[in-house]
């Protein structure tokens, strides 16, 4: 996993409510078995035009955002599906972190486990956020994440919170895998106790 | 000494391996998972390229669900080259790894989430995770359950545990008897609009109180079904007699003294009295009415008697636009009363709606009816299992008879990644779980409504309270 420490980058505003998976990563993109050509799916129905033209109205459509590395989005973003089809797409489009007020749970995990950095933040900063970066002069903006800070292209800094055993994953792309196996003799000595106090689950 | 637990605090303690951190994060122990053919293929691919082995293969079920076709004649043909490599993928993913799968032709196919209850997979305070978000809906049989994505699927099959951190707890109370025509869909679409689509957002919810226990298994399960409809990460309900009887004689379920032993401990998991939620809310069964959804997310929804809402009302700007966009998209002009709207189809299907009592539902509705000519109208059963037993009690052929589609089993037009896809402008009438934009096809507009809602619209013709058909009779 792609370590997270600082990244300058374009953030572009999205502050619809409520934006679901279905959206983010339309059914026609999920027919693989592999990770592989997912940046054309995202957000399909809204980027491209029935002809399969990219619609000019749309945010990621227009410079600078076009090269967008953050959203700045509304809440419950990444309700609905669990496809990690849809975070596997953004990461491809190049996206690196979002922040928004609230994040659905699984999509939630499933960006921490992609590298993808999730900051929540209160309704005002989004909205303060969400309104400078929608210039294109101020559009720009640095994630730290060893600091938990956004600097805005004001000069303005916003902390925020993360918990540490997340902060420890993205920082230096562990391998959850990897780091749950060293655990395997208490995960056999447990399930070993476990199967013998409910003999049914065995 | 611990103080009194909430159920949940119950089945999280119990499932514990270790502690990771002072922050709630646990390493989690999962009993079972139920994996499909299209969230579990790079899961699988991990494991090849890291040279990781499935820890332990019988924890898992594999059911084909997603992508097959539903027509009438079962064909074990995919429509499409993708959805036929995710199937034969899958296969060799379970022959390779020693999971047990029921593929397109097995007589225990289905949904997986009416087949790993009916199979009495899961049973009461075991912990289930799976790659799909309905996953939820075991928390009807007194085991927690909750979806997760694929790099979480790989972890599990890797590791039989989760990295996981504890949920705060909300409490959903309801009280009342309900009125004629309402069921436990309206109780959870309510509930939705209540306490909005990220309302249980961080939360695993309990549903409790008179009314959830005067539920059958099968109705509790579709509220537990669409929590996450409401951003919950788990629904869970105290075992009682009822799920007993329900899993008694199951295939998979524990027989003889060892099913005595397993009861006696099950009838330890409810919540102790006084135990801490952190949030409680109650809600009068009584006062509902048939629920259906006019927008574009499970919370934009009003009992049927009502209109569409007047986004000019909302004076949040963001919350307006959201309003304007979901009624531009439904194609509904505000102050329109939702009894009336045209449909073009109705839908009976998905994990939510799909088992025998939903079907008897329907049928006590559409026997000696007929379905509206403008209407296109399928019933897509839970699973083969169902769609037997739907044939046996002879409610298949009333809905034959009433001009319904009498299909085989898949999760098919819920979300429409088979072949059963509606066109831009089609309005369904629908007794799954999710009207986003696109879900059951680019352009197509989704109402969601109870099982005998969705066959009151298809007679009708129209979006319907169905107490008013129901009296003609």
């Amino acid at each position: 996993m792609q370590p997270f420490t600082i990244v300058r980058g374009t953030a572009a505003p999205l502050p619809a409510a409520n934006v679901d998976t279905d959206v983010i990563m339309p059914k026609q993109f999920l027919k693989g078995i592999d990770r592989n050509g997912l940046d054309r799916g995202v957000f399909f129905d809204l980027r491209f035009l029935v002809d399969g033209a990219p619609n000019p109205a749309f945010i990621l459509n227009q410079a600078p955002w076009d090269h967008a590395s953050f959203l700045i989005t509304g809440p419950n973003f990444g309700c609905g599906s669990s496809r990690e089809h849809a975070v596997w797409g953004l990461k491809q489009l190049g996206i690196r972190a979002l922040i928004g007020t609230s994040f659905a749970g699984i999509f939630y995990d499933n960006c921490q486990r992609n590298g993808v950095l999730l900051i929540q933040v209160k309704e005002s900063e989004q909205q303060e956020i969400s309104h400078l970066v929608g210039s294109p002069e101020n559009s720009q903006i640095t994630i730290d994440l060893h600091a938990q800070q956004i600097h805005l292209q004001t000069g303005k800094m916003i902390g925020f919170e993360i918990d540490p055993l997340r902060k420890k994953a993205l920082l230096e792309g562990l391998d959850a895998i990897g780091t749950t196996l060293e655990h395997t003799s208490r995960i056999r000595d447990f399930e070993t106790q476990h199967h013998r106090s409910n003999p049914w689950l065995a | 000494m611990k103080g009194p637990r909430t159920l949940y605090q119950k089945h999280i303690d119990a499932h514990t391996v270790c502690t990771l951190d002072d922050h709630g994060h646990v390493l989690l122990y999962i009993d079972r998972q139920v994996a499909n053919e299209y969230t579990s293929p790079q899961a699988f691919s991990g494991l090849r390229e890291a040279n990781r082995t499935v820890w332990r293969p019988s924890s898992t079920l594999g059911v084909v669900d997603h992508v097959n076709p539903t027509t009438p004649d079962r064909v074990a043909t995919m429509p499409d080259a993708g959805g036929a490599l995710q199937v034969s993928y899958f296969e060799q993913n379970c022959r390779d790894f020693a999971i047990e799968l029921f593929d397109v032709l097995d007589k225990r196919q289905g949904i997986e989430h009416v087949v790993a209850p009916e199979q009495g997979f899961i049973l009461p305070g075991m912990v289930v995770a799976a790659g799909d978000s309905h996953t939820t809906t075991y928390g009807a049989l007194g085991a927690f359950g909750f979806g997760i994505g694929t790099s979480e699927i790989e972890h599990l099959l890797a590791t039989q545990t989760l990295v996981y951190k504890r949920l705060k707890t909300l409490r959903v109370n309801v009280h009342g008897k309900m009125g004629a025509g309402v069921t436990s869909k309206d109780i959870i679409m309510a509930l939705i609009r209540d306490i909005g689509a990220s309302g249980a957002t961080g939360y695993a919810i309990e549903f409790s109180g008179p009314t959830i226990e005067s539920l059958s298994v099968e109705a509790r399960m579709t509220i537990c079904n669409m929590a996450v409809e409401a951003g919950a990460r788990g629904a869970f309900m105290a075992p009682d007699e009822k799920v007993y009887a329900y899993l008694k004689d199951k295939p998979r379920a524990p027989k003889g003294a060892q099913w005595e032993q397993a009861v006696e401990k099950w009838k330890a998991l409810y919540s102790d009295p006084g135990a801490h939620f952190d949030k409680e809310v109650e809600l009068d069964a009584s006062a509902l009415e048939p629920m259906v959804t006019w927008g574009t997310s499970p919370d934009q929804a009003a009992p049927i008697g009502e209109c569409v809402p007047d986004p000019r009302l909302e004076s949040d700007l963001i919350r307006r636009q959201d309003l304007q966009r979901a009624l531009r998209y439904m194609g509904l002009e505000p102050g329109t009363r939702l009894a009336g709207v045209p449909i073009s189809h109705a839908f009976i299907g998905s994990c939510t709606n799909a088992r025998i009592e939903d079907l008897r539902d329907v049928a006590r509705i559409v026997r000696g009816r007929k379905v509206a000519a403008s209407v296109r109208a399928m019933i897509v059963p839970g699973s083969t299992l169902v769609r037997e037993q739907a044939q046996a009690e002879g409610l298949a052929q009333i809905f034959k008879d009433a001009g319904f589609e009498w299909r085989q089993s898949g999760c098919s037009m819920c979300l429409a990644m088979n072949d059963d896809v509606l066109s831009p402008g089609d309005r369904c009438a629908s007794s799954t779980n999710r009207n986003f934009e696109g879900r059951q096809g680019a352009g197509a507009r989704t109402h969601l409504m109870s099982p005998a809602m969705v066959a009151a619209a298809a007679i009708c013709g129209h979006l319907t309270d169905v107490r008013q058909l129901s009296m003609e009779t």
